[in-house]
C-alpha cells in the first residue's frame, strides 16, 4: 500500500473549501521546532495508527494488539504553514486503572499539555470507546473526537449523528474512514481550529459525581477552591487556608 | 485549577502520581499562576488538603473505585443512546450477542466452562496415551538399548555408559515421551479456544471469584495455562497489568497441576483409590479422585491469593477493562503450527535442558558408594523420620529432591530407588536404572511390598500438588519478577503449606 495518495485523499471532498492540495505536507519523524503538539489517544484497535500514518506519511506498524507498543511514537506534518508534532499514545480502554500504558497516556495528556488531543473512537463500538473519551475530557478540553471506522459502522447498519455527539460532548466530532483516507482533511482543519483558538473549548463536564461518594469529593473540592480563591472558609470543621 | 472535582476524586483514589504532581506544583491548586514557585503557604495548604483526604478516605465506601468506573460507563451508554440509530432492518441476528448470552449466562456459564475444560483434560489424558507409549517404546526401550550396545561396541567404561545412557539419556527420554504428547494436544486445544474468543469470556465469568480473593480476573487464564505447564503459566501472567496482582498470579500458579504431575496423580489414584471400590466403577472413581485433587488446587489458589492480598501483597483488586472480542472461527492449521512451535517445543526444550543434569545426578547418587553403600541410601535413611511425620517415606522425599528439575521424573525416580534399596531380585540387574514397570499389578505389588498404604498414596497425591515448583518454573519466576525475594516465596510457600497439610492428615489418620 502506498504510504499516501493525495489524489485519493481529496477525491472525497473535491469541492470543500478546505480542499487544498498543498496544505498538507507529511514530514515523517522530523519533529523539531513544531508550532503545535497533537496527542493521539484511543482504545486499541480503533485505527489509531492508521490515522497517525495518514497524517505523517509514516508506516508505523498497524494492527498491533494491546500492549505491543508501550512507548509513544512521534511524527510530524505541515498544515497551512504550521508545523504539528503528533504523538501516538498507547491504546487504552480507560485512564483510571493502573497499567503502564494508561499511565503513559494519561501523564502525557495531563503533564505534556498537548495543544490538541485527538481521541480516535471506533464508530462500531461507540459506547465502550466513549468511556475513555469521557475520562480524557475531564483532564483536557482541547479535544477533537475522530469518529473512525465510519464505513464499517454504515455497513453494520449503525448510524451516528456527529452533531448530537458533538453537542453532548462539547467538543468537535469528525467522522473518518482512515483506511480509505475519508475525512482526513476534515480532521486536519478541525485540529487546526482547536490548536489556533485561544480559549479552551468547553467540554461538557460529564463526570457528575456518582452517588454514595459525592460527599467526600465535594468536601475535598470545596477545600481546594477555598485555597485557590484565597478566602477563609470552614469545611468539615477546619478553617482554610490555614496559617 | 482546571477541574477540582476530578482532582479531588484522584486524590481520594490515592493516585500517587497526581499527589506527587500536586506537591511539586505540576498541577496547579493556587489561582496565582500555575508555573510560579510554590510558596511555603501553598505547600502547607496542599498538606492540609492531603490530610483532609486521608480523613475522608476512611468514610469512603469499599467499592469507591468501581463506582467511578461504572459511572463513566453509564454516561457513555446514555450518550451513545442519544447519538446513534439503526439504519435499515433494525433487528438482525447477532451471533456474538447470542453466543455471549449463553457463555456468560449466570445459569449456563459455569457448567459450560466446567464441561468444556473437563472435556479438554479428558482428551489430553486419554489422547496422550497412545503416542506416549509409542515414544516410550522408541526412545526408552529401543533407543536406550541401542545406545547401550553402541557403548559396548566402542568399549565405553561402565561408569561412562551408565552416566550418559542410564542417567542423562533415560531421564531426558522419559521427560520427552511423557511430556510431549499431552502438551502437543493441550496447547493447540487451548490456543484454539483462545482464537475462537472463548478465553476472555472465562475471565469474565471467573472475575468475581478472583476479585473476592483480591486477585485479578485474568489470573484464571494464567491458571489454565498452568494446567499445561507452570512455566508457561508464569510467562502468561504478563497479561496482568498490575504488578501486585501479577505477583499473586505468579506465586499461586504452582497450584495448577501441570502436565508433569498428572501422570503421578493418575497412577496413584488408579492403584490405591480405584482399588477401594468395585472394579466396574474403579475407573470413574479414580478419575474423580484426580479431578478432586485438581479442584483442591483451584481452591488453594483462591485461599492463597486471598491470604497474600491480605498480607504481603496488600491492596484492592484493580479494575480492568476486558475486551470481549468478536467470536471468530480459528485458523486451524495456523493455530496448530504456532502453538506447537511457540508453546509446546519451547516448554519441552526447557524441560529437556533441566532433565539431562538431573538424570546424571540420579545415576550418581545411586551408583557412587561411600562406605559400602550408595549415597542415595544415606539420603533415604536421613529423610525417613521427617517423611514418616508427613505420611510418606524417605524414598519419596529423595525423589522429590532429585526431581526438582522436572516433576515427570518423580515416579521413575521413586521406582528406581525402591529397587535399589530393596536390592530387589525380582527386577534383575536394573538397579540404578530408571525403568518402566510393564503392568499396573506388578507396580502395585512393588509399591505395597515396600510398605505403601492408602495414606502414602493420598499424601503423595497431595504433596505432588503442593510442593515447590520445578526448577524450570523457579527460573522462569526469577526471570519474570527479577526479584529474589518473590522467587524464594514462590518456592518455599508451597513446601511449607504441603508439609503442614500432609502432616495434619497423617496425624489424623493415625489417631
Amino acid at each position: 500500500m502506498a504510504s499516501f495518495k493525495l489524489n485519493q485523499a481529496h477525491s472525497n471532498c473535491a469541492d470543500c473549501p478546505i480542499h487544498d492540495k498543498l496544505s498538507l505536507k507529511r514530514l515523517g519523524v522530523d519533529a523539531e521546532n513544531s508550532d503545535y503538539v497533537v496527542a493521539l489517544a484511543g482504545n486499541p484497535n480503533t485505527g489509531k495508527s492508521t490515522i497517525f500514518n495518514a497524517l505523517t506519511g509514516l508506516k508505523q506498524h498497524t494492527g498491533n494488539w494491546t500492549g505491543k507498543t508501550v512507548a509513544r511514537t512521534e511524527g510530524s506534518f505541515f498544515f497551512h504553514d504550521k508545523k504539528y508534532k503528533i504523538l501516538d499514545l498507547p491504546g487504552t480502554y480507560s485512564l483510571i486503572s493502573s497499567s503502564l500504558e494508561e499511565e503513559i497516556a494519561r501523564n502525557f495528556i495531563l503533564f505534556g499539555k498537548p495543544d490538541v488531543t485527538v481521541i480516535v473512537v471506533d464508530a462500531t463500538r461507540l459506547e465502550r470507546n466513549l468511556n475513555l473519551a469521557i475520562q480524557i475530557l475531564e483532564i483536557s478540553g482541547r479535544v477533537v473526537i475522530c469518529l473512525n471506522l465510519i464505513d464499517e459502522a454504515e455497513k453494520k447498519g449503525i448510524g451516528i449523528d456527529t452533531k448530537i455527539l458533538s453537542r453532548e460532548l462539547g467538543v468537535p466530532v469528525v467522522a473518518t474512514a482512515a483506511r480509505e483516507q475519508r475525512g482526513i482533511y476534515d480532521l486536519l482543519s478541525t485540529i487546526e481550529k482547536v490548536a489556533r483558538s485561544q480559549d479552551i473549548p468547553r467540554a461538557r463536564q460529564l463526570y457528575r459525581i456518582p452517588s454514595g461518594i459525592e460527599k467526600q469529593i465535594e468536601t475535598l473540592e470545596k477545600n481546594m477552591r477555598c485555597i485557590s480563591r484565597n478566602v477563609q472558609c470552614r469545611v468539615a470543621g477546619i478553617t482554610y487556608p490555614r496559617r | 485549577m482546571s477541574n477540582a472535582a476530578w482532582l479531588a476524586s484522584r486524590i481520594l483514589d490515592d493516585d500517587q502520581q497526581i499527589i506527587t504532581a500536586l506537591k511539586n506544583g505540576e498541577i496547579g491548586i493556587s489561582s496565582s499562576g500555575e508555573e510560579s514557585e510554590l510558596t511555603s503557604e501553598t505547600k502547607s495548604n496542599i498538606e492540609d488538603i492531603l490530610e483532609t483526604a486521608r480523613h475522608l478516605k476512611t468514610h469512603l465506601p469499599q467499592n469507591y473505585h468501581d463506582k467511578l468506573v461504572e459511572h463513566a460507563f453509564s454516561e457513555s451508554a446514555q450518550i451513545t443512546e442519544k447519538a446513534s440509530s439503526r439504519i435499515g432492518n433494525s433487528r438482525r441476528f447477532n451471533l456474538d450477542l447470542t453466543l455471549d448470552r449463553i457463555f456468560l449466562s449466570p445459569v449456563f456459564g459455569y457448567p459450560i466452562m466446567f464441561l468444556l475444560f473437563a472435556f479438554m483434560f479428558w482428551l489430553t489424558i486419554s489422547g496422550a496415551n497412545v503416542p506416549s507409549a509409542f515414544l516410550f517404546d522408541i526412545l526408552v526401550d529401543k533407543g536406550h538399548f541401542w545406545l547401550k550396545s553402541g557403548g559396548e561396541m566402542l568399549h565405553f567404561p561402565w561408569w561412562l555408559s551408565g552416566l550418559l545412557f542410564d542417567g542423562m539419556y533415560l531421564a531426558t527420554a522419559w521427560v520427552v515421551s511423557v511430556m510431549l504428547p499431552p502438551m502437543a494436544i493441550f496447547f493447540p486445544l487451548f490456543t484454539l479456544l483462545e482464537d475462537f474468543g472463548y478465553l476472555p469470556r472465562v475471565a469474565f465469568n471467573m472475575d468475581n471469584l478472583f476479585k473476592k480473593a483480591g486477585a485479578h480476573g485474568k489470573q484464571v487464564m494464567t491458571m489454565m495455562m498452568g494446567f499445561g505447564c507452570n512455566a508457561a503459566g508464569v510467562v502468561a501472567t504478563r497479561i496482568i497489568d498490575s504488578p501486585r496482582e501479577r505477583l499473586i498470579a505468579i506465586i499461586t500458579n504452582n497450584f495448577a497441576i501441570c502436565n508433569g504431575r498428572w501422570p503421578t496423580q493418575i497412577l496413584l489414584a488408579t492403584i490405591f483409590i480405584g482399588a477401594l471400590v468395585p472394579a466396574h466403577i474403579a475407573g470413574f472413581v479414580s478419575a474423580m479422585a484426580v479431578v478432586g485433587i485438581a479442584l483442591f488446587g483451584v481452591f488453594l489458589t483462591f485461599v492463597v491469593s486471598w491470604s497474600l492480598s491480605k498480607t504481603v501483597l496488600k491492596g484492592e483488586p484493580s479494575i480492568f477493562s476486558l475486551e470481549l472480542p468478536p467470536y471468530r472461527a480459528p485458523k486451524f492449521w495456523q493455530t496448530i503450527y504456532t502453538s506447537i512451535f511457540d508453546r509446546t517445543l519451547f516448554v519441552l526444550w526447557r524441560a529437556v535442558v533441566f532433565a539431562m543434569p538431573a538424570g546424571a545426578i540420579i545415576w550418581l547418587i545411586a551408583n557412587v558408594n561411600i562406605g559400602g553403600s550408595p549415597i542415595a541410601i544415606y539420603m533415604i535413611n536421613g529423610l525417613d523420620p521427617i517423611a514418616w511425620f508427613m505420611g510418606l517415606n524417605g524414598i519419596i522425599l529423595v525423589a522429590y529432591i532429585v526431581a526438582i528439575p522436572a516433576n515427570e521424573i518423580v515416579v521413575p525416580t521413586i521406582l528406581m530407588l525402591i529397587v535399589l534399596v530393596g536390592g530387589s531380585s525380582m527386577h534383575g540387574d536394573s538397579a540404578g536404572v530408571m525403568f518402566e514397570v510393564e503392568s499396573m499389578s506388578s507396580l502395585e505389588s512393588l509399591l505395597r511390598g515396600s510398605g505403601w498404604t492408602l495414606l502414602t498414596a493420598l499424601n503423595l497425591m497431595l504433596f505432588s500438588l503442593i510442593h515447590n515448583p520445578c526448577s524450570t518454573t523457579i527460573f522462569t519466576i526469577f526471570k519474570e519478577t527479577k526479584n529474589l525475594k518473590w522467587t524464594l516465596l514462590a518456592t518455599f510457600l508451597p513446601i511449607v503449606l504441603g508439609t503442614a497439610i500432609t502432616v495434619t492428615i497423617a496425624l489424623l489418620w493415625r489417631l
